[in-house]
């Protein structure tokens, strides 16, 4: 059979009912397209999400104070005073811990700052020169707190972008002075904006060296967090368990289920995070999907009636010795056409739509080749799937029923 | 011999009732001639024309074209018969709508796997042999009734097969329109072509070298015509 035949009579036979066709094949278009932006605009938040929580820091681990069992009660991680800089310094001195490449001891609190004429209350980070290596962070303008800053409890801070702004406006405000809790600071550098929300939001924050903050702001002796930096992405895991051991033996506890800190790794909460990316992808992927199904029981109808109404015209190339497979084919062909080429717009739709939508709310666009394979496959299989059954209808007509059909 | 039809019967069962529409049928067709196949409505004539034209098998009966017994083909082989041994020509015309004459005529030569460029010439062939060669790329609904006819038996033609079956081919056209097409079948015949025609009219049939005539299923006369009729002079 000529294949090349069966193509322009499908497609001449599409084109004598352009608006059925046309209404036909919006159906596909619509499932096609919302698939096509659901799967992009979820990949995309996905990415986001993803580059938001590595620009805190590459292969972070965290280890938190406290989740000490008090009897039958479990207290909160953070609650307790059980992380001192000592231990920071131990394991950063440590032959144990091979995997680790740096130690950033940190005090974190709430605090008033004031410049005599405006005032806000900000989080106050207490850092060493190794916060600025474990969290990337980047200068906008001056330099980052040092160690021997820290040795000499330097009276020196380095403010976030959002602080600058609401503290100075838009005056530069290297070598300005803030007062924290009554103590005056030389502000020495503002980091560059890392765009975060929420309550650790990263450009709302103050820095001011670690033993100032403990000795002179606050007065305490122990560390809110340390966060550490394993050498590699595939290293996390021995990385994590290294410091867990040498800070169970280090706090003289034998058992890790009575352990009194916690380690959090960024891949955790990557994981949760796209985790629940994810989920919101493929739910939102199955509604698409079900519009896709409609469109192709809508092809299925159209293609029903246009069986019924070509009754005759099947029954005379029957008799003129179109075979069943030819007729089957015809149809066939003629369904797929309407898909696919459904498909291929639905494609652009769906691209155009989720381009525009990332615009919009300043998303990455990604666009994978796979979300377009997987249109171009479904929506022609759609049109076999869906076809197959008209198709078949029409070959088995008897040619003399067909003839005689008026 | 080109056709043997031995005791042909066929019979529809719908329910309880069994109808039987073709009774112990049995004639001889050599190549050459010129058939009418005569009966009124509801005779079984119709029936005998789909037989013969490989659209239906009997129920009983055997129907050898060409010395193969076409009553125990497969669909998918009568397709193949109707293809290459029987060209139709209908009453209704049945062309595609929409559709050039030219592409009408190409039709069965898509199915029959002519090539391209042969299908092109062939189909202009024989509709200059029909007369209309000026008209090759016309639409059906820019054709006469009469036109279409012409286009339905240049198709009949493009694989050139062993008999035309023609089914009331003068039916829905005027009478002068009708004695063109009997004037067309009859030089068709001078030039060696089998053609049975199907018909109640006995003028039309006049035109035939034997008339078979059917009634309630039998055969009840199979006559040579002595003096078939000569094309009416204008």
């Amino acid at each position: 059979m000529d294949y090349f035949e069966l193509l322009t009579s499908a497609v001449e036979a599409l084109t004598l009912n352009k608006l059925r066709t046309a209404l036909a094949t919006l159906g596909i278009i619509i499932g096609i397209g919302s698939v096509i932006a659901l799967v992009s605009l979820g990949q995309a938040s996905q990415a986001s999400v993803q580059s938001q929580i590595e620009s805190l820091g590459a292969n972070l681990l965290t280890v938190l104070p406290g989740s000490q069992n008090q009897g039958a009660l479990r207290g909160a991680p953070g609650s307790t005073e059980t992380l001192t800089y000592d231990d920071a310094k131990a394991i950063a001195a440590s032959s144990q811990i091979p995997d680790i490449s740096a130690v950033s001891p940190e005090y974190q609190s709430r605090a008033q700052v004031s410049t005599g004429q405006t005032n806000s209350n900000v989080q106050v980070a207490g850092v060493t020169g190794m916060y600025e290596t474990v969290h990337n962070v980047s200068m906008a303008e001056g330099t980052f707190i040092t160690d021997s800053e820290n040795q000499s409890l330097a009276k020196v801070a380095v403010i976030g972008p959002q602080v600058a702004a609401d503290l100075f406006g838009t005056a530069s405000p290297v070598g300005q002075t803030l007062r924290l809790n009554g103590i005056s600071f030389t502000i020495e550098g503002v980091t560059v904006s890392k765009g975060g929300s929420g309550f650790q939001n990263p450009d709302n924050i103050v820095y001011i060296p670690l033993l100032t903050a403990q000795q002179q702001v606050f007065g305490v002796d122990y560390l809110s967090n340390i966060s550490l930096s394993a050498k590699s992405q595939s290293v996390m895991t021995s990385a994590e368990n290294e410091v867990g051991y040498f800070l169970l033996a280090r706090h003289h506890l034998s058992d890790p289920s009575k352990a009194d800190f916690s380690i959090l790794s960024q891949s955790d909460i990557l994981g949760a995070a796209s985790q629940v990316t994810g989920t919101f992808t493929s739910l939102l992927s199955g509604i698409a999907a079900i519009s896709l199904l409609v469109g192709g029981i809508g092809i299925m109808n159209i293609m029903l009636v246009t069986v019924t109404e070509r009754t005759r015209e099947i029954g005379l190339r029957k008799a003129l010795g179109a075979k069943k497979k030819t007729i089957v084919s015809q149809f066939l062909i003629e369904a797929v056409i309407l898909t696919l080429v459904g498909g291929l717009l639905g494609m652009l739709l769906g691209i155009a739509v989720s381009y525009g939508i990332s615009l919009l709310i300043s998303l990455p666009f990604v666009l994978s080749l796979s979300s377009i394979l997987l249109a171009l496959t479904v929506s022609g299989g759609i049109g076999i799937l869906f076809g197959w059954y008209p198709a078949r209808k029409a070959a088995s007509l008897s040619p003399i029923e067909a003839l005689r059909y008026e | 011999m080109l056709i043997q039809a031995t005791r042909l019967t066929k019979s529809y069962k719908s329910g309880l009732t069994e109808t039987v529409a073709l009774e112990d049928v049995s004639f001889d067709i050599k190549t050459g001639e010129f058939v009418a196949i005569m009966g009124p409505s509801g005779s079984g004539k119709s029936t005998l024309m789909h037989m013969l034209g490989a659209l239906d098998t009997p129920t009983s009966g055997t129907y050898l074209l060409d010395g193969e017994d076409i009553s125990t083909l497969s669909d998918d082989e009568l397709a193949e018969i109707r293809n290459k041994k029987i060209g139709f020509v209908f009453q209704a015309f049945n062309l595609l709508p929409r559709t050039s004459a030219l592409k009408n005529v190409m039709l069965p030569m898509v199915y029959g796997g002519v090539p391209k460029e042969k299908r092109t010439d062939l189909a202009t062939k024989y509709l200059r042999m029909v007369g209309l060669g000026d008209r090759l790329l016309h639409t059906t609904s820019q054709l006469s009734g009469g036109q279409m006819q012409r286009v339905a038996i240049a198709r009949a033609l493009a694989m050139n097969p062993s008999i035309i079956l023609a089914d009331e081919p003068t039916g829905n056209l005027a009478s002068v329109q009708g004695e063109e097409i009997m004037a067309i079948f009859k030089k068709l015949n001078a030039e060696g072509h089998t053609i049975i025609m199907i018909t109640h009219e006995p003028d039309i049939a006049a035109h035939a070298e034997r008339i078979i005539a059917i009634r309630d299923g039998r055969l009840i006369t199979n006559r040579n015509n002595k003096s078939p009729k000569e094309r009416k002079k204008h």
